[in-house]
């Protein structure tokens, strides 16, 4: 029983990180039907933009919560300017070709961001210094949850309640739902278009980088090559949930961390060793896409015909 | 107040439009008609910078606004209620009208006019927090025109508002078209329907295959038997 | 006619490599010698040639995009490989009345055989189920499968698992050359076939391929696992050749130099997938050339920017010219056009 609870835990905090990057997998999705293949990258360097703003703002060496939170909201920042640059220079020229025109820059745009971070940083791994004391709470039974667990929960339920704010309250949020249904009929409306997309890639980036400066907080060692498989599994969590659903995107990112986890704790018994994880999100992902390719939450009302 | 002159649109290599001289004039109603693939959705596209003309220029109190950015138009006084009501069916009523005003800041004013679209279209207030794709396809034209609305522009187009209703809802949207016309908006409708078209205007063009092959006084036009029997059906 | 013509073609084509061969082992060959960097270059080009030649198959010329090629060749890699390390000695021993050439050559055409035919049993799974799905995520689905794929090799203890895999040296230099050949030779009458314009019409408009009585799902399914049995091929002559298999060399990053390969010619180009692989191959090889720079106290070595340039490149041309460098057009077609200059060659496109 100790090692369920624990096993969820230790899933569910994987998954709050998952869900973080789907968030923006599934917003521009929702509003170019591109897959921004890129998104799992600039979840690293949110976690390097992290390392390079406690190093040089001296919160290594003196860690504190307010160092954590200027290095949280600066590696966000950054993140949220560069995801704008990516759209500003590589998707937008490319915007009215075809969607394999815009899958291959995607891909591209992945795979520079990534080998100029191997150019620059090497590919082995750095160590993200420790913000705040990270102590083991023990739980009934012998399940622990440690306090850079509490961490992540707590902010990444805060990221996405301000999300949920931006999307349904605000002006912007709401230019953002007519985009992503209609660009012709937003562009009417005298919606500048153009910007709604720019601030679409923002907000998602900035929402990877805190997951990135969050995963580093609960496991240190950042790499460049970090956000390949966890971006992918994140946008797993976006097709799950239902691609273009933000609540979807967060039921996705918590179910595939807890069912990546489970087959680590109980996979033996069905005969499914521990070293499968990483096949159990891209199983998810064929299984959704056979049998419901809306996903979860999605429903096919928003389909552009 | 808006003038297309020498207009040739095209896309790729066929020519959608050619040579269209159209011309609204402040306070008027004025229809275009036309047959399906007559142009007449192209002519209105390229109006509001959707499509951009091969040759001539389309003029709007005095400016060119040929290669303006689309979203730019609004606040320069054109709204346009698009072919297919174009709402916004994943959000609601009251959001879509929200879009509508999305240029403006005066709160107190937007609700205002809110209030006044629900006065012409009381059905909307019933539906304000319902999501625009559940409502009927009357109901989804009448927040096309209200929405149109929300940015109080000069000119308004109206593209094919009555396609595809029922004839009590047709009758319901003519004559809020009237209803506009007297507030004060100047008009530029597009319209299968030839005979409520021409009732409630005051000029009228005629495309046929992307050309004006003739214009004048709604009511002439009405009388006029080479109209009557491709458009009007006697 | 068209096959006649090609398989002429392909004979001349494999004697000449026959010459390049000899010249190989006899350095003093008409004064004229190939090192081993450069043979094993030649071998690179001709296994990345049949891996780019066969994703042209399913993405250029079936209009499909698969990004998890690496996979099924893995798949062809692994399976013949576990064929020859378990039988191939037995069978070399049986036939040696044959002499050991022919005996080893025997054993390479069998592992060659199986290889192909499970990556193309693994491409009709992979196939029927997913080229339902459209653009993105059939892309989506190919890359998981492929990393399925690479993650049940892993666990696969038989075939060494993590450790990796010794495999004996069957491939050499002439036998690559030659399925290099056959490669192109076959996916071009393909190509030219009525099939071929079956699958062409399916990339320009699937709708109206399926209208004019185009069974849309077979040609898809078939192009699929046509692709897959020659991304197998190339498996076998990569395992064989480099005598080791690591699941490291069958990563996404593999899948995407074949994506690479083909962009850079043009999806659609039989002779711009070619020149794609040479580029592919080549360019690291011309980039290790180039004298190391000292930035403070780190050296930066061009070499190391490899896979940047390929990213550049990538993206480059898809905002300047999003059909490659040759589109669909063939680099043969330049010559047409100055021999047949009196010949009208506008027309529609």
């Amino acid at each position: 029983m100790d090692t369920f609870v624990q096993q969820l835990i230790n899933g569910l905090t994987i998954g709050s990180i998952y869900a973080l990057i789907a968030l923006g997998y599934t917003m521009v999705y929702g509003i170019l039907r591109l897959i921004n293949f890129a998104h799992g990258d600039i979840y690293m360097v949110g976690a390097y933009a992290g390392l390079f703003l406690a190093t040089s703002l001296g919160f290594a060496a003196n860690p504190s919560a307010f160092g954590f939170v200027v290095t949280l909201v600066g590696s966000m920042a950054i993140a949220a300017a560069m995801g704008m640059a990516i759209e500003r220079f590589a998707y937008r020229p490319v915007r009215k070709f075809s969607k394999m025109t815009t899958l291959i820059t995607a891909i591209g745009m992945s795979l520079l961001i990534e080998y100029l971070f191997v150019f620059f940083f090497e590919g082995k791994p750095r160590s993200f210094p420790q913000l705040l004391p990270n102590d083991n709470i023990t739980l009934f039974g012998n399940a622990t949850i440690s306090t850079s667990q509490i961490l992540i929960f707590v902010v990444s339920m805060v990221l996405m309640v301000i999300l949920q704010y931006i999307i349904y309250k605000t002006k912007i949020g709401k230019a953002m739902r007519a985009v992503s249904f209609n660009l012709n009929s937003a562009k009417l409306m005298g919606i500048n278009t153009d910007f709604v997309i720019a601030f679409t890639f923002a907000l998602g980036s900035a929402l990877a980088a805190a997951g990135g400066v969050l995963t580093a907080q609960y496991n240190p060692k950042i790499d460049p090559l970090m956000g390949i498989i966890t971006g992918l599994k994140a946008f797993v969590a976006a097709v799950l949930g239902g691609i273009g659903n933000i609540p979807g995107a967060v039921l996705g990112g918590l179910l595939i961390g807890a069912a990546e986890t489970m087959v680590v704790g109980y996979g033996s018994y069905i005969g499914i060793p521990s070293t499968y994880r990483d096949a159990v999100a891209f199983a998810i992902l064929i299984l959704v896409l056979l049998l419901r390719p809306a996903g979860l939450l999605g429903s096919n009302v928003q389909e552009k015909v | 107040m808006l003038t297309l002159e020498n207009v040739s649109v095209s896309y790729g290599a066929i020519e959608a439009l050619t040579d269209i001289n159209l011309q609204v004039n402040q306070g008027e109603v004025v229809t275009l008609i036309g047959a399906n693939g007559a142009g007449k959705t192209t002519t209105l596209r390229t109006i509001t910078s959707l499509l951009s003309p091969r040759e001539g220029r389309v003029m709007f109190e005095g400016k060119e606004i040929s290669s303006i950015a689309a979203h730019k138009l609004l606040p320069m006084g054109i709204a346009m209620s698009p072919e297919g009501r174009g709402v916004f069916a994943n959000l609601s009523v009251r959001e879509n009208l929200e879009m509508g005003a999305y240029i403006r800041k005066d709160k107190k004013e937007i609700a205002d006019d809110m209030e006044k679209g629900f006065l012409m279209f009381p059905r909307l207030k019933e539906r304000e927090q319902q999501k625009a794709g559940t409502l009927s396809g009357g109901e989804q034209q009448m927040l096309a025109m209200v929405r149109a609305l929300m940015s109080r522009p000069r000119l308004l187009l109206l593209d094919e508002p009555s396609l595809g209703l029922a004839p009590l809802v047709v009758h319901r949207i003519f004559e809020a078209i009237d209803e506009i016309r007297a507030g004060g908006t100047t008009i530029l409708l597009v319209e299968q329907n030839a005979n409520a078209a021409l009732h409630h205007s005051d000029r009228a063009y005629v495309l046929e295959t992307g050309r004006i092959v003739m214009e004048g006084d709604s009511k002439q036009l009405a009388a006029d038997p080479r109209v009557k029997e491709a458009y009007l059906g006697e | 006619m068209n096959w006649v013509k090609s398989i002429i073609v392909g004979i001349i084509a494999i004697a000449i490599l026959y010459v390049l061969n000899a010249a190989m082992s006899a350095t003093g060959f008409f004064g004229i010698g190939i090192d081993d960097y450069q043979s094993r270059l030649l071998v690179f080009i001709a296994i990345n040639v049949i891996l780019a030649t066969s994703l042209n198959l399913i993405n250029g010329f079936t209009g499909q995009f698969s990004i998890g090629h690496a996979g099924f060749m893995a798949v062809g890699a692994y399976a013949s490989a576990y064929f020859t390390v378990t039988h191939g000695k037995a069978i070399e021993t049986s036939l040696s009345g044959l002499g050991e050439t022919v005996a080893s050559s025997i054993v390479l055409l069998l592992a060659i055989g199986i290889g192909a035919l499970v990556a193309a049993i693994a491409g009709l799974i992979v196939g029927i189920p997913s080229l339902r799905l459209k653009g993105d995520y059939l892309a989506i689905v190919t890359l998981g499968f492929a990393e399925i794929i690479r993650i049940v090799i892993l666990n696969i203890d038989a075939v060494g698992g993590a450790t990796g895999y010794q495999v004996p040296g069957y491939a050499n230099f002439l036998w690559i050359g030659i399925f290099a050949i056959i490669t192109v030779v076959v996916i071009h009458n393909i190509v030219k076939s009525d099939a071929g314009r079956a699958l062409i019409s399916i990339r320009e408009d699937e709708l109206a391929a399926e209208a004019m009585g185009v069974n849309v799902t077979r040609y898809k399914v078939t192009s699929f696992v046509i692709g897959s049995a020659f991304a197998g091929v190339s498996g076998v002559l990569f395992a064989h050749y480099n005598k080791f298999l690591s699941t490291n060399d069958f990563q996404f990053i593999k899948s995407f130099e074949i994506i690479i390969m083909i962009v850079i010619g043009g999806m659609g180009s039989m002779t711009g997938a070619i020149l794609g692989a040479i580029i592919v191959t080549l360019l690291p090889e011309i980039l290790r050339l180039l004298p190391a720079i000292q930035i403070g106290e780190t050296t930066f070595q061009f070499a190391d920017l490899r896979l940047v340039i390929f990213a550049l490149i990538l993206i480059l041309t898809m905002i300047l010219r999003p059909q490659g460098i040759l589109g669909t057009t063939e680099f043969t077609d330049f010559f047409k056009r100055f021999r047949r200059a009196d010949k009208p060659t506008g027309g529609l496109e």
